[in-house]
């Protein structure tokens, strides 16, 4: 039904000005796969994929969509779509013919437009409102009519700029889990820009971590979660812990630090502090440590764990974990947990 | 209407304020409040509720009775009669299927309204949309808003009178063009014609246009801009199906300035006319000055019906009030 192509961006950059939004990355998306543009704001996300849709013009680089080089073509001719953040729907038109509007501008004539659009509000399941406005809509709804409208150009790629943060956290989950079934369904690439890191860890088949213009750190979310390479994966992709140990910085998840008494036989590095706080989480308990370096870090015990021990606040501890499932961190920055014990 | 539901619940909150008082107390201070609030509410609107009642309703009430008076050549005669009206467009079913005066008449206002209504849009949506569009910071929006005012800052008839050296029959224009070889005698139509009443109603009310439809303008998400860009639509497609359907409440509203001001003006037409083109203000004006006051009432009437018709067709388009 549909076609799908591949994504690959070589050296794209975008300057505004003297400010450089976007610094010449590099980046391949195979084809029908989901991938989420992840950072803080500012990272350069949105303008990634405003260059990759063309509404924003690359200052130097490539953007090739399969075969075909698309960098300096207009946004319709690039077999992509784009889904915009608070939708862009027309005000004035009907659901059905903001659905239909692409067919439109290329001169298809009322009554086959019109039934194109209707299978792709059959689609996203909105055929029963096809005569209201975008106002009489809600935020889920809306965003379903913004999905067809993308649709039915048969996009190759679907670009999507902050889909879900238009609605509520009940509906986000709602809309998260009917973006993938689409794109599963549909086995066309979307690409969809976030903020959110649990958005991305449920969509994304590749996560692209994006800082200040550059890729951070890409690959699947279990590499991502798993395997963080630098601090700033780490603190962002969250559930981790950043400690420094002898000059070198790692990374441990939460659930794989474990707390020891002071005086238990230690295996590994660890490193000593004070309980801060106890928080029964239902599924886990976190218990927070205060590292005598002065860094907060934090352990998430399974029930039992933590009955085994009872930690209270203000208790001495000694945090440890399996040098194996610590990854080592590439720092930019200085090391941001100094001293700390170290044991045989 | 709306109202009530905020009051209703301000007034739960007082109830639960005053905790124990009796609900007839409650409900009497409840009541009092209400009063109180909407008198309020009277006040603040009454002083342009005075003008309108005084300098508009009335006079209109006045001039609509006086239409019904009956007049001879010096008075007029507190007595029904339908004169007014009869002489107005006397001949007008004898003459057919040639048009007598007073249809003459509307028709060559209607005809100057048309021309200027046509011109106005057109330049008022153009430079709206360079406002609005090309225009990226707010304060360059606002000066070069400003600066369509400038027609404003001279009198009527001082801008009028400056029209003369510039297209009079010695004037700038024809000058020039003679000098560059273009005409050998000048123009006679650039003064005292059709062109030059048209030319100054365009000059002085294309701001009225530009205003409203700026308005609707800047209210247009420029991601729907966007939007239909990625859609595959061209500048010009974009402009027929996203923005003018999307200004339409401005050009409405723009419209309506333009033709009720140019449906009655007299003193532009008769100035730049060189009192040579009939309108019809120009026929209330003659009637006045012929002391003939049932029959100007008579033609004013006519004159406001005419031009409530049209607007409330415009209105038909477009729910102004959704936008206001």
């Amino acid at each position: 039904m549909t076609t799908t192509a591949a994504l690959e961006l070589v050296q794209l950059t975008k300057r505004y000005g003297s400010v450089t939004a976007v610094d010449a990355i590099d980046l391949k998306i195979p084809a029908g796969s989901y991938c989420c543009l992840l950072g803080p704001s500012g990272c350069g996300k949105t303008s990634t994929l405003r260059m990759i849709a063309g509404h924003e013009s690359a200052t130097s680089g490539d953007i090739i969509v399969g075969p075909k080089n698309v960098t300096d073509l207009p946004p319709a001719a690039r077999n992509t779509a784009m889904m915009f953040q608070s939708y862009a729907l027309f005000p004035h038109l009907s659901v059905i013919d903001n659905v239909a509007f692409a067919l439109k501008m290329k001169g298809v004539a009322k009554a086959p437009r019109h039934a194109e659009a209707n299978k792709l509000l059959e689609l996203v399941d909105m055929q029963a409102y096809a005569a209201r406005l975008p106002a009489q809509l809600s935020g889920g709804q809306q965003q379903r009519v913004a999905l067809a409208r993308a649709l039915i150009t048969s996009p190759q790629i679907l670009l999507l700029d902050e889909p879900l943060s238009a609605l509520d956290p009940f509906l986000r989950l709602r809309m998260r889990t009917e973006l993938k079934k689409l794109q599963r369904e549909l086995g066309i690439s979307f690409i969809h820009v976030t903020h959110g890191q649990d958005e991305a860890m449920a969509l994304a088949d590749i996560v692209v971590l994006m800082n200040g213009g550059r890729i951070e750190q890409q690959g699947s979310p279990r590499e991502i979660f798993n395997h963080p390479r630098t601090e700033f994966t780490a603190k962002f992709i969250g559930g981790h812990n950043v400690i420094a140990v002898g000059g070198e910085t790692f990374a441990v998840r939460n659930d794989r630090l474990l707390l020891k008494k002071p005086g238990e036989a230690v295996a590994g590095p660890s490193i000593a502090g004070t309980v801060s706080e106890v928080e029964y989480q239902g599924t886990y308990v976190r218990v927070a440590v205060a590292a005598d370096g002065g860094a907060d870090i934090s352990a998430q015990l399974t029930e039992s764990q933590f009955d085994a021990a009872n930690y209270i606040v203000g208790e001495r501890v000694l945090a440890t974990w399996d040098p194996a499932l610590a990854s080592p961190l590439k720092t930019r920055n200085p090391v941001t947990v100094t001293s700390s014990e170290q044991a045989a | 209407m709306n109202s009530s539901q905020p009051d209703a619940i301000s007034g739960l909150a007082a109830q639960k304020r005053r905790g124990k008082s009796f609900s007839g107390v409650t409900e009497i201070g409840l009541s009092m409040i209400q009063d109180r609030k909407s008198f309020f509410a009277w006040l603040q609107a009454a002083p342009m509720m005075l003008v309108f009642a005084l300098f508009f309703l009335l006079p209109l009430v006045f001039v609509t009775i006086v239409s019904a008076w009956d007049y001879n050549e010096y008075e007029m005669i507190p007595a029904f009669s339908l004169r007014g009206y009869t002489d107005t467009f006397e001949g007008c079913v004898a003459d057919l299927p040639d048009l007598c005066t007073i249809l003459k008449t509307y028709l060559k206002t209607l005809q100057l309204c048309l021309m200027t209504w046509s011109l106005t849009l057109l330049i008022g949506f153009t430079v709206a949309y360079f406002l609005a569009f090309h225009i990226r910071s707010k304060t360059w929006q606002i000066v070069l808003t400003l600066l369509c005012t400038i027609p404003f800052w001279t009198s009527n008839v001082i801008r009028m009178i400056a029209w003369i050296p510039l297209l009079g029959r010695n004037g700038l224009v024809n000058n020039a063009l003679e000098g560059m070889g273009l005409i050998h005698q000048p123009l006679e139509w650039l003064l005292f014609s059709e062109f030059s009443v048209v030319l100054a109603l365009v000059h002085l009310f294309t701001f009225f246009m530009v205003v409203p439809i700026f308005n609707s303008m800047i209210r247009i998400d420029k991601r729907l801009i966007e939007a239909a860009y990625d859609a595959g639509a061209t500048g010009w497609q974009t402009l027929v199906n996203v923005v003018i359907p999307l200004s339409k409440p401005g050009i409405v509203i723009g419209s309506i300035f333009v033709i009720t001001i140019v449906m009655g003006d007299f003193v532009t037409i008769g100035v730049m006319g060189g009192e040579q083109i009939a309108s019809a203000g120009k026929i209330i004006e003659t009637r006045l000055n012929a002391l003939q006051f049932p029959a100007a009432a008579a033609n004013a009437v006519i004159l406001l019906g005419i031009t409530i018709l049209i607007i409330s067709a415009l209105t038909r388009i477009v729910d102004i009030r959704k936008e206001l």
